[in-house]
């Protein structure tokens, strides 16, 4: 006898204490994914209970089932078209009024469900008393109490699923919502013409979906025309002259006139079943935000917080950065040693080791930025955080919560990328990750230094801080533009709650960061991973016959032998020697080619081949731009910066060349693995190629812009 | 009057909440809707957004976003 197996759906608001509760109830089985097709985050687990085996699915959390935002989609396509055996809906007691307007929905599509009334003892700290078993009555749905952050009344609440998933289910007429005798009567109506067509979506309860062709539902339009085309259409047409008919009646659209009534409905159940003696919420939480979104102090406190985290994530961070440097390169040290010289070293130590090593690299980073994140999530300071910089954001036709994915992209492209995940918005999550990458991440800093050390001394620092502002600016400017062309409309209205501040939980905070991290390193480490393997490849591809000499580089391998052999030294001659082979073999390779038929590409913006095929390499880590344009211009590592300048100088650039290459290195496609992350996020191919075309056409024309504008106005 | 133009800790009732019929529905399912009382417990640094206390929870509205409500017993500010 197989085991028997029950589905069960979590639903409930935002902060209802829902991901509490299946964490409690799921331990840390959990599996995290996407809902299919979209970019939702979907959480699974699976426990044994008297020998059945439960799946528990947790559902967006959403206010409502009306299909306004992508989780409400998919919120309701799951209880719709994936039937559930039991839906147990999460309600925060101390938020009982519009947490029913949830459980009305959920009631209305009449499929087996459970009230589990949340954090009751909040509820009564603040006076509010809920008569359970009258609401049970009055609903005639069973209700269960929990204590989500103490763990308390799971096993009561999962044996109560099991037992009403047994039971035979249906809900009965008279318990629901009850509409208004002119709304009761075109829901008849339709109903009488639908049973006459017999045709509505399958599996759809009829009720329901009267109601909602009432309200316009595109979705189940869309669903009842696929059904049946011709009966359906006629039942729209029906639907229409009823709409119109209710509009004149109440001088409101139908679905307006529903959503009232429905509180209406509720209104009447939380006088019969709440106890309340006070009225407005007198508690910390107040308290605390009287502080930290104060008129003067809310900002000051905010920008400390945010440097806590930067500091934290890139500072603290870089300590395990470092030691997993040195590990992979103690590593690749060793398999060097050990295997003999040739392709197959070549392979393991720069294709495969150093691939790795850049996926692992990022994991400190990634795993602290994303504690700070639930630690702003699980204590509700994230939305206090958007309440803050909305104004700002809302310039740019962004959210309030953009802020901390594009701050964080100071520091580095990928956590940020995924930090937008926290936006509800599909369309703002992806505007936010397309406007990313223009903020300047700190392996770019590297290239600043060196080019602006070289050909602007003392005033470095001002040249790279324009190139910052430049970064900023750019973004602002994308943002707009796309919010009124690709990404149009839905600039989500800013109705935003602002749940009270809660002590957050370790074991949440760690599921937490670590499901996000894992989707990092599953996903997104492989590609990353392959896609290191293949620029080595192409870097290393072909090799250049043995006779090749260096001197087939017209000037670079000379002049570096010349540069040292002034110094004298036969062991200075042979590491130059080195190096021009090094040089020869980067130029002879794939890459070295590409780079070399790209070379009119670059000309216009004063940057030659070996600036493009350093630019190239950038690809897999914008740092490698410094250390190709050593290996191109033959400069030995560990010298002092000195030569790499001089050598470039030698080879023409001029500080407006350098500047417009500065200019591109900050706008041009994203690194390998912000790409992967691009893509995983955005959960499409179409928009990574987007992001990367768009970002490079931008690089180019503002270089272009820089190094023609500049030799225009007579600068070199 | 207008939900926007209430000042800091003043209350009102709404009457009737207009803007587009998107916004209109969202505002309405978090419990915004005739015959609610909100509070106003203050704006954001910036003036915008607005926070309102609405049947015992507290939710954030753009100051467009309110400028679409309109209330009634408007009381005085405490």
């Amino acid at each position: 006898m197989s085991a028997k197996r029950l589905t069960i759906a979590l639903a409930g608001n935002p902060n209802s204490g829902k991901t509490t509760v299946f964490n409690n109830l799921t331990g840390t089985r959990q599996k995290v994914g996407n809902w299919p097709g979209v970019t939702v985050e979907k959480k699974e687990g699976r426990v044994s209970f008297n020998g059945i085996d439960l799946t528990i699915v947790d559902l967006p959390g959403t206010y409502s089932l009306t299909p306004f935002s992508i989780e409400e989609v998919v919120a309701r396509n799951y209880l719709l078209d994936e039937r559930p055996d039991v839906v147990l809906d999460i309600i925060d007691a101390s938020n009982l009024e519009r947490s029913l307007y949830l459980a009305t929905q959920i009631r209305e599509l009449d499929c087996k469900v459970l009230f589990v009334l949340n954090m009751a003892d909040v509820a009564e700290q603040r006076g509010t008393k809920i008569d359970a078993r009258k609401m049970s009555e009055l609903l005639d749905v069973p209700v269960v109490f929990t204590v989500g952050n103490r763990g308390e009344g799971m096993q009561e609440l999962l044996r109560r699923a099991v037992e009403l998933a047994g039971s035979p289910g249906g809900t009965p007429r008279q318990r629901r919502v009850k509409y208004s005798q002119d709304i009761e009567e075109s829901i008849a109506r339709l109903l009488g013409f639908m049973e006459l067509k017999a045709a509505g979506p399958p599996g759809y309860d009829r009720r329901w979906t009267a109601i909602k062709l009432l309200e316009e539902d595109k979705i189940v339009t869309e669903r009842l025309v696929a059904a049946a085309p011709q009966a359906g259409m006629e039942i729209l047409q029906a639907a229409q002259a009823l709409r119109r008919h209710l509009a004149e009646r109440f001088d409101e659209e139908p679905q307006i006139v529903m959503t009232a009534e429905r509180y209406g409905f509720i209104a009447g159940i939380v006088r019969e079943v709440q106890s309340s003696s006070t009225q407005q919420r007198v508690d910390v939480s107040r308290t605390i935000d009287l502080v930290l979104t104060h008129r003067l102090f809310g900002f000051p406190i905010f920008i400390f917080f945010i440097w806590a985290m930067f500091q934290l994530t890139f500072t603290l961070g870089e300590y395990p950065v470092q030691a997993i440097e040195a590990g992979v390169e103690g590593i690749s040290a060793t398999a060097g040693a050990m295997l003999p010289e040739g392709l197959l070293r070549d392979l393991v130590v720069n294709g495969i080791i150093a691939g790795v090593g850049s996926v692992i690299v990022f994991l400190p980073n990634i795993l602290i930025l994303f504690f700070c994140i639930a630690l702003f999530e699980d204590t509700g300071y994230m939305a206090r955080s958007a309440f803050l910089m909305d104004k700002i954001m809302h310039l740019i036709g962004l959210h309030g919560k953009s802020f901390i994915p594009m701050l964080m992209g100071f520091g580095c492209n990928v956590p940020a990328i995924m930090a937008a995940r926290t936006l509800e918005s599909e369309k703002d999550r992806i505007l936010t990750i397309l406007i990313t990458p223009f903020m300047s991440c700190s392996a770019k800093l590297p290239v600043y230094v060196v080019l602006a050390g070289a050909f602007f001394g003392p005033r470095a620092g001002s040249v790279i801080f324009g190139l910052y502002l430049l970064g900023i600016v750019l973004s602002i400017i994308t943002g707009r533009l796309f919010r009124s062309t690709l990404l149009k409309g839905a600039d989500a209205p800013f109705v935003m709650e602002l749940p009270p501040y809660r002590m957050p939980m370790a074991k949440s905070l760690l599921i937490h960061m670590w499901d996000r991290s894992k989707i990092f390193l599953t996903k997104m480490g492989k590609v990353i991973l392959v896609g290191s393997v293949v620029i080595w490849a192409l870097s290393s591809f072909p090799r250049p016959p043995a006779s090749s000499e260096a001197g087939k580089g017209p000037n670079a391998a000379p002049a570096a032998a010349a540069r040292t052999s002034d110094a004298g030294g036969q062991a200075d001659l042979e590491a130059a020697q080195r190096r021009a082979q090094k040089a020869a073999q980067t130029e002879y390779s794939l890459l070295g080619r590409i780079g070399r038929l790209m070379a009119p590409v670059f000309e216009p913006l004063g940057i030659e081949w070996r600036g493009g095929v350093a630019l190239l390499s950038g690809f897999v880590a914008k740092e490698i731009v410094v250390s190709t344009l050593g290996v191109l211009y033959a400069t030995g590592e560990g010298e002092e910066d000195g030569d790499l300048e001089k050598a470039l100088m030698d080879a023409g650039m001029t500080p407006l060349s350098a500047l417009a290459m500065m200019v591109f290195v900050l706008l041009y496609l994203p690194c390998f693995a912000t790409t992967a992350a691009i893509r995983r996020e955005t959960g499409s191919t179409r928009w990574m190629l987007f992001s990367i075309g768009y970002s490079t056409a931008v690089a180019w024309l503002m270089a272009l812009f820089v190094f023609q504008g500049g030799r225009l106005i007579g600068l070199s | 009057m207008r939900l926007s133009e209430l000042k800091q800790g003043q209350s009102a009732t709404i009457a009737r909440v207009g803007g587009s019929s998107l916004l209109r529905r969202r505002i309405l399912e978090m419990g915004i809707l005739r015959g609610t009382e909100v509070y106003v417990e203050k704006y954001a640094p910036l003036k915008d957004p607005m926070e309102l206390i609405v049947k015992g929870y507290h939710v954030s509205l753009r100051v467009e976003e309110a400028a679409n409500i309109d209330v009634d017993n408007v009381g005085s500010a405490s």
